[in-house]
């Protein structure tokens, strides 16, 4: 039991983590997020789903036009629904990015339709056998690119120019407009690649689930728990929170039972919030005065 | 003599004069077209958007025979949708609307058990008849009130899980079932339901597991019920979450057989549950297909006609929705005839007045009394597989 548990547990965490580390790229330029990542999540999945399905694309120029949308949804949330209170000193963006989130859940639902739907993959329709269990490809390869997404964020922030403007405008934003940094271009930068991120785990997701308006917001939340837990400022620590927190709930529900899986938990994201408040592996912010 | 000032005052008066005139004309064809207002509360967006369509276009068949017909006390009837959106909360704010604002004679619906039984305590307060044609949880009618003003034309849970049970045992042979049910009042409706069955037959359980809505893999869940032992599986879902539960079975390589109650009726199971969408055999109280009686084809025949987009029996997915509800429309019509007015405790009593009807479903013998408030039964029920996209019953 314990393989195939695990492999669900991986892929629903990677998802969770994929997610999460779109929470830690605009927090970590802007102290802000878009909660509404879950939405984010749908519209990369409809958008496939429409350029594959309905309009007939091959696959690969779908999947592009449909993370091309997402950059575009995360540049309009930063906008017109982070910026212009962000710039107030107001935390009002908080709910604006909520509000925009439900906007986009019912604009979807009237002009995709009102139910579910297949999106099918090859790599979700004939099962491998993976240490005596059966698994999809597409389950086996999610963790593979939550992973390898994690690190490419590692290697950009650590060794491209872009990179290091991220890093500038967080740790001195004066100094770093000062260097010609143009910071406003790299905080929207952040919330076109957090969108990005969402709309690959909603095309991964897909196939093995279904595409519709309201897929997202589940998945949103508990991508969100997963970045609180993992310590949002850092990368690494919100995408393993991200794998654990999927694990804990396939275990949870494997060896304790699916009545318990919710309330185990959320209860462990509570326990750690109590013990460890700035995440597993975050650290506490020092502001000196 | 007049200054400019007041002439603009006395301008003023007179548009408004006339504007409040206009109003009141343009009001008046409206306040004297007396209506007879049904009232229908269902998911009409969301996974389950294609139930709440059936339950509509069954509604909408029935309302236009009745009104083809004359009307009811010499009115026509109007049908009022709201969206619950499978939302409890959502559901009862729309009940009251319906009730309190639009003043409806008889409210029609709750597809989910929980908006059902949200719904049942303030329709019993209201002493306005509450007709179900869909959800199936036994509360919802056996609710304990006095006056019940909860009337039923559909399934009810603890009758279709004795022939569930019924069914796993003669023809899969079944030991040692499992459950699988959504984890909410109609999964829970349907655990009473198939423990007390089990129990009657002295049969055990493998295990009772929960799915949620939104869970994408349930292969934890079947596996606790495969290394338990279970021989045939209950399910008890609606269509997102039984496609899930299919898919997680074809991805175990598991070949076991899936007794289900009709909740992948009421979608595109077929299409988002893949291959093993066929293997699920899943209670119904109608199928057009194989239906030879006259009723039959003659309401496929207008729906047709009323629906241009229908164009044959596996265009009216899900069938129930259709037939309970055009059914329950015309014996709510016949109360109301019963009753001779729209008050509310007088339409109850018109329920039990009904004496025979001649229905899509079956001819209904006094199908309501204060006892037994559900106007189906366990021999109106019929198992049924998806065959294409299209429900087609089995022996």
């Amino acid at each position: 039991m314990i393989a195939s548990t695990l492999i669900s547990g991986l892929a629903l965490g990677s998802m969770y983590g994929l997610m999460a580390l779109g929470f830690h790229v605009t927090y970590a330029v802007s102290k802000t997020v878009n909660f509404s990542q879950g939405s984010s999540m749908m519209f990369g999945a409809v958008m496939g789903y429409t350029f594959s399905v309905t309009l007939g694309w091959p696959l690969i120029f779908a999947v592009i036009a449909a993370l091309a949308c997402c950059a575009v949804l995360g540049l309009a949330v930063e906008r017109f629904l982070v910026r212009p209170f962000a710039r107030r000193g107001s935390d009002a963006w908080l709910m604006a990015t909520v509000a925009g989130g439900i906007v986009l859940d019912n604009v979807i639902l009237f002009t995709f339709g009102k139910e579910p739907r297949s999106f099918s993959s090859p790599l979700a329709e004939n099962a491998v056998d993976v240490f005596g269990v059966g698994a999809y490809p597409l389950q086996l390869i999610i963790p593979v690119v939550g992973l390898g997404i994690a690190l490419g964020l590692a290697l950009v922030t650590a060794h491209t120019r872009l990179g290091k403007a991220m890093l500038a405008a967080v740790q001195r934003p004066e100094t770093a407009r000062l260097m010609g940094v143009d910071t406003q271009a790299v905080i929207a930068a952040a919330f076109a690649i957090s969108a990005v991120f969402a709309g690959i785990a909603g095309l991964l997701i897909a196939p093995l689930f279904s595409v519709s308006a309201g897929m997202g917001v589940v998945f949103g939340l508990k991508a969100f728990a997963a970045a609180i837990i993992g310590g949002i400022q850092s990368a690494w620590g919100v995408m393993l929170a991200g794998l654990i927190y999927g694990c804990v709930e396939a275990v949870t529900t494997a060896y304790i039972g699916s009545s318990y899986t919710q309330i185990v938990s959320f209860s462990a994201v509570i326990l750690v919030l109590v013990t460890m408040p700035n995440g597993i592996f975050g650290r506490a912010e020092i502001n000196k005065v | 003599m007049k200054t400019v000032a007041d002439l603009t005052c006395l301008t003023r008066r007179c548009f408004a004069v006339v504007a409040i005139a206009a109003l009141t004309a343009s009001a008046l064809p409206a306040a004297a077209q007396e209506t007879v207002k049904i009232g229908l509360i269902a998911s009409l967006s969301g996974p389950s958007a294609k139930s709440g369509e059936a339950i509509t276009r069954g509604l909408m068949l029935a309302i236009d025979e009745i009104n083809q017909a004359g009307g009811l006390l010499g009115m026509p009837v109007e049908l009022i949708r709201r969206d619950d959106e499978n939302n409890p909360g959502k559901g009862l704010t729309a009940a009251r609307e319906l009730v309190q604002r639009e003043g409806v004679a008889v409210l029609f619906g709750g597809l989910q058990t929980p908006v059902s039984l949200a719904l049942v305590p303030y329709m019993n307060q209201s002493q306005v008849p509450f007709m179900g044609p869909w959800a199936a949880g036994t509360p919802i009618t056996k609710n304990g009130a006095d006056p019940n003003y909860i009337f039923r034309v559909s399934a009810v849970d603890e009758m279709v899980d004795i022939a569930l049970v019924e069914r796993a045992v003669a023809v899969h042979g079944a030991k040692n079932p499992g459950m699988m049910l959504i984890n909410n009042p109609w999964g829970e409706s349907n655990e009473k339901g198939l423990t007390a069955a089990l129990e009657a037959k002295g049969m055990p359980t493998a295990g009772i597991e929960r799915i949620e809505a939104n869970d994408i893999d349930v292969v934890p869940q079947l596996t606790r019920l495969k290394e338990a032992g279970a021989d045939t599986i209950f399910m008890v879902a609606n269509v997102g979450p039984s496609a899930q539960v299919m898919k997680s079975l074809e991805r175990m390589g598991w070949d076991v057989p899936v007794v289900s109650h009709w909740g992948p009726a009421g979608g595109r199971f077929s299409e988002l549950a893949g291959p093993r969408a066929a293997d699920v055999e899943m209670i119904q109280t109608f199928t057009f297909s194989g239906n030879d009686s006259p009723k039959a084809a003659a309401t496929l025949d207008a729906l047709m006609a009323m629906f241009p987009e229908i164009t044959g029996p596996a265009d009216v997915t899900p069938a129930v929705g259709i037939a309970n509800a055009y059914d329950a429309m015309h014996l709510t019509a016949l109360a109301i005839t019963n009753a001779g007015s729209l008050d509310g405790p007088a339409i109850r009593e018109g329920y039990y007045a009904i004496d025979t009807y001649e229905g899509l479903i079956k001819t209904y013998q006094t199908p309501f009394t204060p006892d037994d408030q559900d106007a189906l039964g366990p021999e109106d029920y019929v198992f049924t597989r998806f065959i294409d996209g299209e429900i087609i019953p089995i022996e």
